[in-house]
This record gives structure tokens, sequence and C-alpha cells, in this order.
């Protein structure tokens, strides 16, 4: 935290000119990352680098960066990661559907915004209770919102398998179904939401979350409002999962039920952030990195070396056992999760060009 | 800012893998037909997968060496590992679509109900026809609507239909259903609900009582339900499980002295991996399946002669030959392969490509003469695709649990009331086209 602290304390200072070059050096390799995802990606990529890649990357990041919020800065573990997703799409569903005059980046946040409003609901009981025990309240309304999007038709407009399926994604005249659109949508509003999720950690907001994070009973002894920040932390990380859900639903799979958002999903965003980096904004793209693409590439790299000459089940099966013990050696290396390694490896690399 | 130096960091590993993707390869006369085989040999599902896979390559092989290919077109294929998920099954989808070594991909398989959702919409995008054997949206009969969707031979509303069929059967006539009180006890999820409609349909027209009860995921303890089913004594329960579901309601039914041969399973409980585990109480246990278990059938024979004792099968326990997910395997692979001989028929012999394999697919007729000359007589039912019908079947056998396998107990294939369904089937769809402002095709479209 005491890097976010400093770059945070120097974000204050008057942007003299001398103050200015470190900062405009600082926001380079963002910038130039930016580049290459909104240039460079749409000239190069086919089909399976959207479809498959870079889409579910962003959008895992983007539930990861939600629970991150909630978890890694103000401290409330959840497992109702999925439910909010869930909610997420099934609210986008039905704006768009219901109400085919709103715009398209209208429905989404105004989903994410339901979203939210569900998460600050199951946040409630966060206000009397901790740890395990808001675990297991989180978890109820995993179960519950699943159920309840199965059970009622209404949600899925009475669809026969209760799927819902995204009507034509259409903003200002443009047709989004192409891959490299779709793309685009989801690069858009993930950067979008990551700037601001990056600017609320270190504003008011989130130098309260920290605070109830690190000791609530202390936080309330110096006058931190601890329901507010709890609440508004909820609020944060279901309205980025929500957002995250109907992207899923709608960016990348198209036709989803309410199954593409069970436990799983929720154990899925919880792991990586932790193995990213809880409190890292960056580290919520790490994991998702980790979590999402590392088994793509242990299959294709499987498949390319031992296809056809070992079993094939046996080779998978030989993928997720090198898998998992890749992420006990990285958490055994650096518990505070791989964003932390990278900066020890970063230090380590620009130290002694520094010197 | 220096957080986001990490994120930089990222585009490193990005970009070795970038490296590893493979680019689709140039065509060149390709001489051989490609078949991707997306599987799932781990995970929950594994132990039903696995010998569906046999039965699958076990008949490719049998193709290519014993009748030297299609039509000479040998076939070649690969497997993609997806554990059942609907990522794993995306990511598959989209590796192996532009072909391998010249030759396009005919006909795409999905494996998996939340896989085969998700590629609906790309499957047209990328003109690539999907089948889906027992699974996947109902509405895909209308290939006006969902021109590259093929739920063939058996939707959920059929298997609905015939349960009610055979119930008639054995009650001597459909004018006998009236009165009868027929439970479902289905798994709590969206596929567990499909058959809700359909049987609304069907009990207002022969005049049962229809008792709808729900076991939620994964249904490792019915008693409630099974307590209810006591109360309420229906004369049938047909039984629409999925994994450790169906063993459960066997143990439960019999534990609660419902008569097991009273229940009859739905296509995903009516696998020996489903009643196995129930032990001696599954005896007499009913199961209604597009899959006939039993290894008398003609190709079965050969399979076993040329593939299977020549230590050639794929698989790995043989136990598994001639069970109902060995002939599944094989099923699919005899349609896949026929639609793939049809389609030559109009495009000429070669590896021919998805928009030519959804042609094969529309024009695909499997009648009894046919079917003779396969050897998969009474393993395949009779069928007969178009554009308005990409089911094509819709017909189902009954088979019995004996303690050790499965016989056939049904006349032959009992057929469902399609004339009655059909309608309400084409309704939906038309409702899916207008919410999504699809433009569906003429009856006789030939694309």
């Amino acid at each position: 935290m005491s890097s976010i602290g400093s770059d945070a304390a120097s974000d204050f200072i008057a942007a003299t000119p001398d103050a200015l070059w470190p900062r405009v050096r600082r926001a380079l390799p963002i910038a130039a990352l930016l580049a290459a995802a909104f240039v460079g990606a749409p000239a190069v990529g086919d089909d399976y680098w959207f479809n498959a890649i870079l889409i579910p990357f962003l959008i895992m990041a983007l539930a990861g960066l939600g629970l991150n919020l909630l978890m890694g800065y103000a401290g409330q573990a959840s497992l109702g990661t999925g439910a909010f997703m869930a909610t997420g799409a099934y609210a986008t569903y039905n704006l768009m559907l219901r109400l085919p005059e709103l715009p398209l980046p209208a429905s989404l946040a105004l989903g994410g915004v339901i979203a939210g409003a569900v998460a600050v609901v199951v946040g409630l009981p966060s206000l009397r209770i901790k740890g395990f025990y808001l675990i297991a309240t989180t978890l109820a309304a995993q179960f519950l919102l699943e159920w309840t999007f199965n059970q009622y038709g209404w949600f899925s407009n009475y669809s026969t398998s209760s799927s819902i399926s995204a009507p034509r994604l259409v903003f200002l005249g443009y047709d989004l179904s192409s891959p490299v659109a779709r793309y685009l949508l989801t690069l858009t509003t993930a950067t979008v939401v990551t700037l601001v999720a990056a600017r609320l950690v270190r504003s008011q907001t989130g130098r309260i979350w920290t605070a109830i994070r690190d000791m609530d009973t202390a936080a309330a002894v110096i006058g931190v409002p601890v329901a507010r920040g709890k609440l508004t932390a909820f609020f944060a990380g279901g309205f980025i999962c929500g957002v995250a859900g109907a992207l899923w639903a709608f960016a990348y799979l198209g036709t989803v039920d309410a199954r593409s958002f069970d436990l799983d999903r929720s154990f899925q965003a919880m792991f990586i952030i932790i193995i990213g980096g809880m409190g890292s904004i960056a580290g919520s793209f790490i994991g998702a990195a980790f979590v999402v693409l590392l088994p793509i590439l242990l299959s294709r790299v499987a498949g390319a070396a031992f296809g056809g000459a070992v079993d094939a089940g046996q080779l998978e099966n030989l993928q997720n056992v090198v898998f998992g013990a890749l992420i006990i050696v990285f958490l055994i290396k650096e518990p505070q999760g791989l964003a932390a390694l990278l900066a020890r490896l970063g230090r380590r690399l620009s130290s002694p060009s520094r010197r | 800012m220096n957080l986001f130096r990490f994120v930089a960091r990222l585009a490193a590993p990005l970009a070795a893998a970038a490296t590893l993707a493979v680019s689709p390869a140039v065509a060149e006369e390709a001489k051989e037909q490609y078949f991707p085989l997306l599987t799932y040999r781990v995970g929950a599902y594994a132990s039903s997968g696995i010998p569906g896979w046999g039965g699958i390559i076990d008949y490719f092989r049998y193709v290519n060496e014993v009748e030297g290919g299609i039509n000479g077109v040998k076939l070649f294929w690969d497997e993609c590992e997806t554990e059942w998920s609907v990522e794993k099954g995306v990511e598959c989808y989209e590796r192996v679509k532009g072909g391998k070594n010249g030759s396009p991909v005919p006909i795409f398989l999905p494996h998996g109900d939340p896989i085969s959702k998700a590629l609906t919409e790309k499957s047209v995008a990328d003109k690539l026809p999907l089948i889906t054997t027992g699974y996947g949206r109902t509405e895909a009969i209308d290939g006006r609507v969902f021109p590259y969707s093929f739920t063939v031979m058996f939707s959920f509303w059929s298997e609905a239909s015939s349960v009610v069929n055979y119930i008639a059967e054995q009650v001597g006539g459909k004018d006998k259903l009236k009165g009868l009180k027929i439970a479902t006890v289905y798994h709590d999820s969206p596929y567990g609900k499909e058959t809700q409609a359909p049987l609304e349909l069907l009990a207002k027209t022969y005049g049962f009582e229809n008792i709808q009860i729900p076991v939620p995921h994964p249904g490792n303890d019915q008693s409630a339900q099974w307590a209810r089913i006591r109360q309420i004594k229906p004369d049938w329960v047909f039984l629409r499980g999925w994994g450790v579901m169906t063993p459960v309601a066997i143990k439960t039914a019999a534990k609660t002295g419902f008569p097991v041969d009273h229940i009859i399973g739905g296509i995903w409980s009516g696998s020996e991996e489903d009643v196995r585990p129930a032990g001696v109480v599954g005896k007499g246990y009913l199961a209604v399946t597009p899959f006939p278990a039993g290894q008398d059938f003609e190709i079965l024979k050969k399979i076993r002669a040329e593939i299977v004792d020549k230590g050639k099968s794929d698989l790995k326990d043989l136990k598994s030959f001639g069970s109902v997910y060995y002939n599944f395997g094989v099923i699919e692979a005899i349609i896949s392969v026929e639609a793939i001989r049809t389609a030559q028929k109009k495009f000429g012999v070669r590896p021919i490509n998805g928009e030519e394999g959804q042609w094969g697919l529309e024009h695909l007729v499997l009648d009894e003469t046919r079917l003779k000359e396969i050897g998969a007589e009474g393993l395949v039912q009779p069928l007969k695709l178009s554009a308005k019908d990409h089911e094509g079947g819709g017909s189902g056998k009954v088979l019995q649990w004996d303690g050790q396998k499965w016989n056939v107990v049904s006349k032959g294939w009992v057929a469902s009331d399609r004339d009655l369904l059909l309608p309400l089937i084409y309704e939906r769809a038309a409702a899916y086209a207008k919410e999504k402002g699809i433009t569906p095709r003429s009856d006789g479209a030939t694309n």
C-alpha cells in the first residue's frame, strides 16, 4: 500500500514543470499499452484472439476488479460475484428488451447500477458481521439470485430454457456484433471503469475503505463513517461486477443462462484477486491473465508438444496438475500476489540503472 | 502510477502466447476431411463423456480403415478438451473453426448445452453447422430461424411426448391416459424445466394430471420430493435427472416404496452410469433414449471385428462397448458421416466446408434401406431433415434395466406427437426471431 500512498501524495503536489516530467514518464507505459490495445490489437488480431482470448480476459479482469474493490480494498470478503454478474446481465437484458430506446452504454450502466443496488442489499449484513460469517451471507445471495433468475420466467422473457440472448448490439448506428466491435466495446468499458476505479481508491472513499479494512473499530473511533463505507464498497463492487456480467452475456457469449454465473464463477473471481494481488488494480488484470489465459496456453503447448502421442485424458489431467503447481509456487514465492511479485521484479530491474 | 507499469509487463507473456497461436493453414488441395472433436475427458462429467468419444472415434476409424473413407475421402480429427465448460468450449471452437491442413470444418459437435447456446449466433456468422443430439435449444428445430443449429433426432419436447406415448402404450391407448397422474421429477435448471411447456399441452390434450416436482442441484437428498410422491401417489414418474440426481432418485423411490418399474428416466437419466450406482434396487427401472444400448446391431458387430478386436479401439475400458453413451457416439458419428456423404453428392467428392455441410444436413435422408446398408437398423431411427425440420425423427426407444444391462422394452421406436408440438415450437422460434431481429428463411431455402 505504501507505493500507492506515495503516488497519491505526489498527485496532490501542484504540477510544476519539474514535477510534470515524472508524471508523464509514469503515464507512458499505460498510454503505450492502451494504444496497443485500441489500435494494435484490432489491426492484427483475428476472431480467435478476440472471441477466445482478449474478451474473456478483459471481462474476468473487470469482475476481479469489482471484487477487489470490495474485498481487497474494503476488506469485505464476498462469494457473491457470480450473483452480481448475473444481476447485471439479466438487468441489462431486460433494459435492452423493454426500453429499446435506451442507448447501449446507458443500458449497460443502468444494469450496473441495479447490480450495485442489489449488492448493497446483500451487503447489509456486513454492518453487523464480518469475515467468514459475511462470506456465508454473500454465499446465500449467490444461490438465491441464481435460483431466482432460473425460477421466474419474466427475467428471461419466458424463454424455453430460461436463457437470455443479446438483442442486436447497436451504438450510434454502428452494428457491434462483429468480434472486433465486441472487443472494442469490452475494452472501452474496461478502460473507463478501471480509470474511474483507480481514481476512486485514491479518493476520500478509497481511504475510508482502506481504513475499514485495516481495522474497522479504530476507523469508527476516529470518525470514519464505517457503515457508509462498507455499503459504498458493496455498491462499487456490485456495479463493476454487474457491468462485467452484462459484457460476459452479450459481448462474449451471446446467449447465457444463470448457470454461467454459478458459484464457480465467484470462486474464479476470488482466485483471480488472490493470485493477482488483493488491494491492487493491476493485480486484477494480472490475476485474470493467469487464471483465464494460462490454461489455454498450457493446452496449446501440450497439444503442440504431445498431441496424439499421449492419451488425451491424461494430457488434460497433467495440464491441471501443472496449473495447480504453478499457483502454489507463485503463492509461496509471493503471498501478496503476482502484482507484488512483479513490483519486486520491476524494482530489481530498474534500481541498477538508476545508480 | 507505477502500478500500471505492471500492466505493461503483461504484454510480454501475451506476445509469447501470440507466437504459439496456430495461423490457419493455406488451403492446397486437401485430400482428407478434417473433423474436430470437442471432448471432456476430465471434470465432473468425464465418466459419461469418455465412452461417447470412444464411439465416435471407433466409427471414424471403421470408416477410414474398412470403407476407405467417405467415398475415398478419409477423415482425420483432433480433440480439444472443454471440461464441459463454456469458456473452454468457445476457445476450442475458435481454435478449430478455420480448419486444418487445408481442410475446412464440415460439422461441429459442441458436446455441452451451454457451449451450444454460446455458439448459436457465432456459428451462423461462421457458416458452420452445429449438431446437438439430445440437448440444445428446442426451438432450433425451426431451421428457418436457426439455419446452423441442428437438434437432430430427439429434442426434450419429443422426449416428454414419447414418454407419454409409451405410458399410453402400456395402459392400452391414448384414450386411457385420461385421469392418470404423471409426476415429473426434474433437475431444477433450465434443462430440467424444458419439458414443462410440452407436458402442459399434452396434459390438456389427453386429460392426464401433470405434476411437476423440482429437485435442486445436485440432488443428493430427495427425501422431501419422494415423500410428496408417496402422498400424491402418481401412476407414473418421469425422471429428468442429471448426474448424481438419477441414482439417488431411484434409491429414494425404492426406499419410499414407489415401484421402480413405473419410473421412466429421460435421455440424461438413462445410461449405465446413471443406474449402476443405485445397485440392486435399480432393477426394472425404465428410460427413454434415442441411443439404444446393445452390441448386436450390425454396425457394432463390424466395429467389434474390425476395430475393437484388433486393439484399435479408443476405449480404455472395453466394458463400455455397446453402452448407451458408446452408442450415442456411434450414432452421432453416423449422422455426421452421412451428412458429409450427402453434401459430397452435390458439391463433389472432396473435403467439404461448413456451408456445404449445412446443405448436407438439411438434405439428409436416412431411410430404412440406407440404415440397413450402414448396419444401423434399430440403432438409428429413420431421419429426414429439412430447412423447416432440423429434428427429423422425434422418436425414442424405452429401455429397461435388468440389473446388468439395458434391454429394449418398447415396440420399436416410440414416436412423439410432433404434429401437436411443432406449431408451438414454431411459435417460440418466431418469437425468438422477432426479439433478435432475424428474418426467417423461406421453407424451401437451400442456402
